[in-house]
């Protein structure tokens, strides 16, 4: 870091995250004054021109990247179209404990006076759950499964390579082509595909504009200047907001300005999932880097310079915050922004190059929340680069996470894609697999594989209210064997997969009718080709997630009732649930056994490790290949962000021992502390499941520095992840920090602001988790190494 | 032929500390040795009734062993048959280090050397590498220590070098005890003077053998000692590395 970049980074570390109500009043306006006069998505595409023509453009002091999606750092908007706060809701986010928005009195008056009393009623949130059925809503109530759509809108895509070789006035004449080429005589959607088309061609529109009003601002700025050095450089930015993205950049600076520009034109557009992101940045800008080296134009310490500048960019874009239950699923700042680094080339060939050395330098030296990061491993990926990711993992930042880049391939290749897409693809968000730039990959919600197997242990009842979600399975005295229990869990499971895959094929559609987004479009294949909106189905690539939370919790609950109930048969099957209907009160005993005395997985047991991969081929049997409605399929994925502290707190007390109320397991990590074998036994339970049939699964793991030491440290964790991704394994991810490190940041959380730890998916400040999570990421096991001799 | 059975206290996996790579560590029961220093006191006992352990069959080993064959093979490691002391149960070893060879799994044997230097040499033949204690070169010191004379380890070791064997040779420091320069001058011209020597580690004394002693109810005869310091360490590696020999602090 140079002076510039350190103070600017301290700058977006001290902003407070605050809610800006212009977006919301600008939309709102819009809608007033526009409403019933135009077809969707020209709406949608009118409005965001709006935006761009309107909102506050800000420049900062020292800046080189510019563009901010709110009124300045950190200033968070708001997207009424989509999910409206209720006051109630900003009164909560400026008062909660963890992750609090500041909400100016402002934001609360135009949000009583224009916004609420225009969009209530009208939001897609009230939309979508006016539509959905009522056995969706008593499974959602009840906290089986959550539901993306009713906080953001689908998004959860990433970039590729195009806009580093063509400018938006390419894609204008892709569109002009397109609409050329229409036929009103024999395509009965020549209407619908003109406005998608004409609305494509407005963001474009639209986004050129609003980059040649910066171009105006930093003109405007240099003129006031007395700086030289400040003038030539708010000069050399005005260049570059004319050039991009209008046009293909020249440069490295044009390069990640483009980028920029696309971002925010993606998150202003719409609040979609995860953002937005680069992908492959370090393959997209090798062409520009070393071009700029060659001729001259560019240093190393220039390139580092802008890369860490462009970091801080996205460290100014806190996530816009939720609403409702989910507000206390997902409580973070961090929007999901993730780079790939290294992986494959379309080619086949190793994608890791010089620049991929530099960005691990920078995410080193910046270690910020935002972008987070990952390397993507494959055969063909050099020991040296998995050496430089595992020395900058082992600083203990959570981040970068490590993923199987050959099996993000044979992943996408079963799912239908060529090679080169699903090799040009990656991982977005915390573990998802997509075809960068190809493909809308929808994730739908989390769901709650123990509360299913409670409502399985009593007959469809949830014990937690004594309402009747599920059908009758079979009451506790009928399930006489281990098979029966099973067979009762599996119906449930096919009970609320149903309900939830009904539910999504009706919100997909109110999205693709309600919510198009133009601008996404524009840069996902096929969608200019196609006529069609990003949503429906213009991707070329389409699938859809349901994210399964806590298969830790669920095998070891089976695991216990099988060895407790059927095979030992030291407890009756209604005698163990009486003992959790009183949340073990009074069966310290039996808790203790279930707790210590069964097998669990996570420790390379097979009678354990096959009921996970059991259960799991029944989630890949009900969801695996089920159509969504735009030509893709249903997929499984294993991952939990931060849900599984919400799915445990409405569920009670499981056959494992686990009490009531308390976290489920994340990702496919064993349950906290349940695994008392060492990474190697951990990392091979977790491979037993067949990784190729998901869309991403997330391991999390967490060592001490002290087993880290040294180049043989180094060797260790490299020749751990090698061998987990020869069994296939997706992805895996180190924490490194020890326990009393964690405890000492509970206790003085103002010394330890930054403090990162990986969560899920993802990292967080340390200090900014509830303190369930922190509690729960202090439990996690730490692996230690055998005493030396 | 019967299959023979042995006594061993715990397998260990992700092992970093007996040999190269990640490694499966298979302690044995039962030591010749009573070290002052013994960070494994629970398997001194051969008897199964004396403190934890179970007795296997060869196939429940390679079972158990075979395991993390994916992490063996990616980090250069195996399995180490340590203990207590291996070659204390010469059937049972050798039947497991003939099914490691039959199965494809790197193996080495971590051993005091006290033992008849046939089995020594039969075990080591089928060993891919020998971890060979030198716990003390004074005779003196080595019986107060362990209980034992080091005549037999040392001429075993001299056998063990005429052997193919790949040797390395592990020392523990324990201040007080061991760590005279003297001392290390000396291990250092003998063990100069041996062929397959890779490398000499040097192995920190830390007390978690006295507590573990004291949890088991022994009382160890010395100690505890206090933990060499790192410059004290590179101090006594120094006439190794005078001597061209690569030198390893910790396992």
């Amino acid at each position: 870091m140079n002076e510039r970049t350190a103070r600017l980074r301290r700058e977006s570390l001290d902003a407070q995250p605050t809610l800006s109500e212009e977006r919301a009043l600008l939309v709102t306006a819009f809608y007033q004054e526009h409403e019933g006069k135009h077809s969707v998505p020209m709406m949608r595409a009118l409005c965001f021109r709006d935006l761009c023509e309107r909102k506050t453009v800000w420049i900062g002091e020292g800046e080189l990247i510019v563009g901010e999606r709110g009124p300045r750092p950190k200033a968070v908007p708001t997207y009424p179209e989509l999910t409206c706060h209720s006051l109630e809701d900003l009164s909560i986010l400026s008062t909660r404990e963890k992750t609090r928005y500041h909400v100016p009195p402002s934001c609360f008056e135009a949000y009583e006076r224009t916004v609420i009393p225009y969009w209530r009623g009208r939001s897609m949130r009230e939309r979508l759950f006016e539509q959905l059925p009522a056995e969706w809503h008593e499974a959602y109530g009840a906290g089986i499964f959550t539901e993306f759509m009713e906080q953001r809108a689908p998004g959860h895509t990433v970039l590729d390579g195009k806009i580093y070789t063509r400018g938006l006035r390419d894609f204008r004449g892709d569109i002009t082509r397109a609409v050329a080429a229409l036929d009103f005589a024999t395509d009965p959607e020549a209407y619908d595909k003109r406005e998608e088309l004409r609305a494509m061609d407005t963001a474009c529109e639209a986004a050129i504009l609003y980059a040649e009003r910066h171009a105006e601002a930093a003109e405007a700025l240099a003129a006031g200047e007395t700086d030289s050095r400040r003038w030539a450089e708010l000069l050399k930015i005005a260049e570059v907001c004319r050039r991009v993205p209008a046009h293909a950049p020249r440069d490295f600076h044009e390069a990640l300005q483009a980028y920029w520009f696309c971002h925010l034109a993606v998150i202003t557009e719409l609040n979609g999932w995860d953002a937005f992101s680069p992908g492959h940045l370090d393959q997209h800008l090798l062409p520009f880097y070393r071009r700029g080296l060659e001729e001259g134009t560019l240093t190393e310490a220039g390139a580092r310079e802008l890369l860490e500048t462009f970091f801080v960019k996205f460290n100014n874009h806190p996530a816009p915050p939720k609403v409702g239950v989910t507000a206390a699923e997902s409580g973070t700042y961090t929007d999901f922004a993730n780079l790939n680094l290294g992986g494959l080339l379309a080619d086949g060939s190793d994608g890791s190059n010089e620049v991929s050395h530099l960005l691990l330098e920078v995410i080193d030296e910046m270690h910020l929340l935002q972008p987070s990061s990952n390397v993507q491993i494959s055969r063909k990926t050099s020991d040296a680069f998995l050496a430089h990711a595992l020395r900058v993992i082992r600083k203990g930042y959570g981040f970068p996470s490590v993923f199987n880049a050959d099996a993000v391939v044979e992943e996408q290749l079963r799912q239908g894609k060529t090679l080169e897409d699903a090799r040009a693809g990656g991982c977005s968000g915390c573990v998802e697999v997509g075809a960068f730039g190809k493909e809308a990959y929808i994730l739908t919600g989390y769901f709650n594989l123990s509360k299913v197997l409670e409502l399985a242990l009593h007959d469809g009842v949830d014990p937690r209210t004594g309402t009747r979600l599920g059908p009758a399975t079979g009451s506790p005295e009928a399930l006489g064997s281990f098979d029966d229990l099973f067979g009762a869990f599996a119906a449930q499971l096919s009970h609320f997969v149903e309900i939830k895959i009904r539910g999504n094929l009706l919100v997909e559609r109110m999205v693709a009718e309600l919510m198009p987004a133009p601008f996404l479009s524009v840069i996902t294949d096929d969608c200019i080709a196609k006529g069609r909106d990003y949503n429906a189905g213009g991707a070329r690539y389409n699938n859809t997630f349901i994210q399964f939370v806590g298969i830790g919790s669920l095998t070891d609950s089976l695991s216990a009732l099988k060895q407790v109930v059927y095979d030992e048969g030291s407890e009756t099957l209604p005698q163990l649930l009486s003992a959790m209907g009183t949340d073990f009160e009074g069966h310290e005993v039996l808790r203790k056994h279930l707790l210590d005395g069964t097998l669990k997985y996570g420790n390379d047991e097979d009678f354990a490790d096959d009921l996970m991969v059991r259960a799991f081929d029944e989630l890949i049997a009900l969801v695996d290949g089920r159509p969504n409605g735009k030509g893709g399929c249903h997929r499984v994925e294993m991952l939990p962000t931060t849900c599984h502290v919400y799915f445990g707190s409405v569920t009670g007390a499981t056959p494992d021992g686990r009490r009531a109320w308390t976290p489920l397991s994340e990702g496919i990590s064993p349950v906290q502390g349940a695994d008392r074998k060492g990474p190697t036994a951990v990392l091979r339970s977790a491979a037993k499941m067949d990784h190729i049939k998901t869309g991403g699964t997330l391991l999390n793991m967490k060592f001490t520095p002290s087993l880290l030491e040294g180049e043989r440290g180094i060797a260790s964790l490299a020749a751990l992840v090698r061998a987990y991704f020869k069994m296939d394994g997706h992805h895996v991810q180190f924490n490194v920090v020890n326990a009393d490190a964690l405890r000492e940041a509970q206790r003085h959380p103002e010394e330890h602001r930054d403090l990162i730890v990986r969560v899920a998916g993802y990292s967080d400040y340390f200090c900014d988790l509830s303190r369930a999570l922190q509690d729960e990421i202090i439990a996690r096991t730490e692996h230690g190494a055998s005493p030396a001799g | 032929m019967s299959s023979p059975r042995g006594r061993i206290v715990n397998v260990q996996r992700f092992s970093l500390h007996d040999g190269p790579g990640i490694r499966t560590t298979v302690f044995f029961k039962g030591c010749p040795l009573d070290c002052a220093w013994c960070h494994n006191p629970e398997s001194r006992s051969h008897d199964l009734s004396e403190g934890p352990g179970r007795e296997v069959s060869v196939a429940e080993v390679l079972a158990e062993v075979v395991r993390d064959r994916p992490f063996y093979e990616t980090s250069g490691g195996g399995v180490t048959f340590s203990g207590g002391e291996p070659l204390a149960q010469p059937e049972f070893l050798l039947a497991c280090l003939e099914a490691c060879r039959h199965g494809g799994l790197s193996a080495a044997l971590d051993t005091c050397g006290f033992a008849p230097a046939e089995t020594l040499l039969a075990a080591a033949a089928l060993s891919d590498l020998v971890l060979y204690d030198l716990k003390a070169l004074d005779d003196r010191v080595h019986r107060e220590a362990t209980g034992v004379s080091n005549a037999a380890i040392l001429e075993n070791l001299a056998a063990l070098a005429q052997s193919s064997a790949r040797i390395w040779i592990r020392m523990p420091v324990v201040p007080t005890l061991n760590d005279g320069v003297g001392q290390m001058a000396e291990a250092a011209d003998l063990v100069r003077r041996l062929s397959g020597v890779e490398r000499v580690c040097l192995l920190p004394y830390h007390a978690l053998g006295v507590d573990k002693a004291l949890r088991l109810g022994h009382r160890p005869r010395f100690g505890p000692f206090p933990s060499p310091s790192p410059e004290a360490l590179d101090a006594l590696a120094a006439p190794f590395r005078a001597a061209g020999m690569a030198v390893q602090i910790g396992g």
